[in-house]
């Protein structure tokens, strides 16, 4: 019984592997690109500004020493990019509207807007 | 040195969850405590060294690293959770008639235990890399602030593991025969939790189509940044603006899961007799 229990979740869950591999498509182009900085935990541009209901691929470069994490409590995605390091993440697609974002580790002086229009 | 130590506690809480869950759901197990160290001092040696690799991790496929290796931790996760439900519900019962060891779950409970020292590996290493990175990048930037981040440090490392005691403590309140249903069904919600984040990093990596971006947003009701949003993240998968594919893996998950276990709990000829549960326990 264990033995065929085990041999069950092997399957389902190479299956699972299966399934993910192929639904797997490396990056599926985004449609529009931005890139920010970070100095001295501040954002630049900022506003930062995206087309609405668009996949946007975001570039963080940041300037500081510090490791920071861009983060939002209005909408998912972001990343950690140690310091003077640049890294790339994907945002949206996202309804018009005014989001805010801040870097994790210091929130309450990098807090900055999005305006997606 | 505060705003460190709160920095420091979000990041340690996450891991000191996972571990008292299952702590509390291996109590009794022969040689859990051996297994679960194992799987915390694997974790702080795994953190420091994706904390001093994080660059190049960040820079694989092209630039999409960070996401994977979190999917690829999140999946390997749950899937040892999930293994350990359907073993523990096989020979949760044998346990809760006689708390110490049947002899002959012996060499199966190391195994499952591995399982779980493997889960907790995983928990310290993701949270404990981020911290480490953080406190790194203070650390870089001003030589003279290492000693408040220091303390500030060990006060968030410290709070953290305290949540985790509590809750362990609490766990153990509950009745010794209720006890592994209770923390199996924490276990199942955790791994189920644990697959939809998965899956959420891959859709941050382009990997996955979200499958609608934001199914609803419970943000003005529960931020998933605060202490409370962060435990139930943790806990049961909490997100506040989940997509579609997180919530469909979520639900996948924990109705396999819960087959599974109802299959393999279903007791067979071979099992021991039941009768005195409960009797001799407390």
């Amino acid at each position: 019984m264990q033995l065929r229990i085990s041999s069950l979740v092997k399957t389902v869950s190479a299956a699972a592997a299966l399934a993910f591999i192929s639904m797997a498509q490396p990056a599926l182009a985004a449609d529009a690109e931005v890139s920010l900085v970070i100095k001295d935990h501040l954002f630049t541009p900022n506003p930062l500004e995206i087309p609405a209901d668009t996949k946007v691929k975001v570039t963080l470069e940041n300037r500081d020493q510090t490791t920071a994490e861009f983060m939002s409590d209005d909408f998912k995605g972001g990343k950690l990019v140690t310091g003077g390091k640049t890294v790339s993440f994907f945002i949206g697609p996202l309804k018009a509207g005014t989001y805010e974002f801040h870097d994790e580790y210091k929130e309450s002086i990098s807090k900055a807007r999005l305006i997606v229009k | 040195m505060l705003s460190t130590a709160l920095i420091v506690f979000r990041e340690i809480l996450e891991a000191a969850l996972v571990v008292s869950i299952i702590l509390a759901a291996t109590k009794g197990v022969y040689r859990r405590g051996y297994w679960v160290a194992w799987g915390v001092v694997g974790g702080i040696l795994g953190a420091s060294l994706v904390a001093v690799f994080a660059d190049a991790i960040s820079a694989w496929a092209s630039g999409a690293g960070q996401e994977l290796f979190n999917a690829g931790v999140m999946f390997i996760a749950a899937l040892m959770l999930a293994w350990h439900s359907i073993w523990m519900s096989k020979h949760g019962r044998e346990m809760a008639v006689q708390l110490t060891q049947v002899g002959e779950a012996v060499s199966s409970g190391d195994r499952a235990l591995s399982g779980m020292a493997i889960v907790v590996a995983v928990a310290v290493l993701r949270e404990g890399s981020e911290a480490v990175l953080f406190l790194y990048g203070i650390a870089a930037s001003d030589p003279n602030q290492t000693w408040q981040m220091l303390m500030g440090g060990l006060l968030g490392i410290a709070s953290g593991v305290a949540m985790g005691i509590a809750l362990y403590f609490g766990l153990l309140r509950v009745a010794m025969r209720h006890l592994f249903k209770v923390t199996n069904g924490m276990i199942i919600l955790l791994a189920a939790g644990m697959a939809s984040q998965g899956v959420a990093f891959l859709v941050s990596a382009n990997w996955l189509p979200a499958l609608g971006e934001t199914l609803w947003d419970s943000s003005w009701l529960l931020k998933e940044s605060s202490i409370v949003g962060k435990m139930l993240h943790t806990l049961i998968g909490y997100s506040a603006q989940p997509s579609g594919i997180q919530v469909l893996t979520y639900l996948a998950t924990l109705i396999i899961i819960t087959a599974l276990v109802r299959r393999s709990g279903r007791p067979s000829k071979k099992s021991l007799p039941l009768k005195n549960t409960g009797s001799s326990l407390t």
